[in-house]
């Protein structure tokens, strides 16, 4: 654009220093992108177990194996850490945690509790799995 | 859209009312946050099912995926996420691609893939559910 660059322009991210909230909220956007993509997992085992017994074995076979697994516990991360992310931001909608005491706690239980629950939902799947 | 004036009985006020700059009002934010609380609601529901039926043999799954509720369940959760996907997807696009026809041609990939996902999730639970 011509003569955009002649105005100032409001300071854009690589200016500032790093911050733990500055950090979550970038996370917050990328789960979400990967989240898009992670639904495809979802629809192809409901289109496997709806087309025929032997689609559904490859698919479980793809998600059971070891690969399979590390992009299901990723994938497991990202949602929860997106939803922590999520409630965080109902809570800034009612005006309230705005102040740095309050977001960098919700920064702090966003990695902390996405980290804890998703190691508590794998040791469930575990438990009740075998 | 260039209305010159006096060629329409509506009035400027008219025109803008309930629009704000990005022509949409507030209804994007509340979609968003509304969408939100579905999807967290129905992952919470649908989690536990699909922990359960995870692994299981191809006939047991498809008895429990075609349960009425746990049906339900999964394509109120499909449209939510559905839903929620597009306009997520549409704020990142409209963040980072700002040439118009790059631009536009991301924002309907995106209408596209959106509502494909979420068609096809439906179909399959609905041809589970139906015994097909």
């Amino acid at each position: 654009m011509a003569g955009a660059a002649e105005r100032p322009l409001s300071p854009h991210l690589q200016i500032y220093r790093p911050m733990l909230t500055m950090m979550m909220s970038i996370v917050h956007r990328i789960t979400g992108v990967a989240l898009y993509f992670g639904t495809l997992l979802l629809v192809i085992w409901l289109l496997a177990a709806a087309s025929s017994a032997r689609a559904f074995e490859v698919v479980n076979g793809l998600f059971g194996s070891w690969i399979g697994l590390l992009v299901l516990v990723g994938y497991s991360w990202a949602l929860i850490h997106h939803a922590i992310g999520g409630i965080r931001h109902f809570v800034w909608d009612t005006g309230a945690g705005f102040g740095p005491g309050p977001r960098e706690l919700f920064a702090k239980l966003t990695i902390g509790g996405s980290i804890a629950l998703t190691v508590a939902l794998w040791i469930v799947i575990w438990l009740v799995k075998g | 859209m260039s209305v010159s004036p006096g060629s329409s009985m509506r009035t400027p006020r008219r025109r803008v009312a309930g629009l704000g700059s990005a022509r949409s009002g507030t209804g994007h934010f509340w979609l968003q946050r509304l969408t939100a609380l579905a999807n967290l609601l129905l992952i919470l529901i649908a989690l536990p099912i699909v922990i359960c039926v995870a692994g299981q043999g191809h006939a047991a799954t498809l008895a429990m995926l075609g349960h009425p509720l746990v049906a339900i369940v999964l394509l109120l959760l499909l449209f939510s996420v559905c839903y929620h996907m597009k306009i997520g997807m549409q704020v990142v696009i409209e963040d980072y691609v700002h040439a118009e026809g790059t631009k536009v041609l991301a924002l309907v990939a995106n209408t596209f893939f959106t509502i494909a996902v979420g068609s096809a999730g439906a179909f399959a639970v609905l041809k589970i559910s139906f015994g097909g």
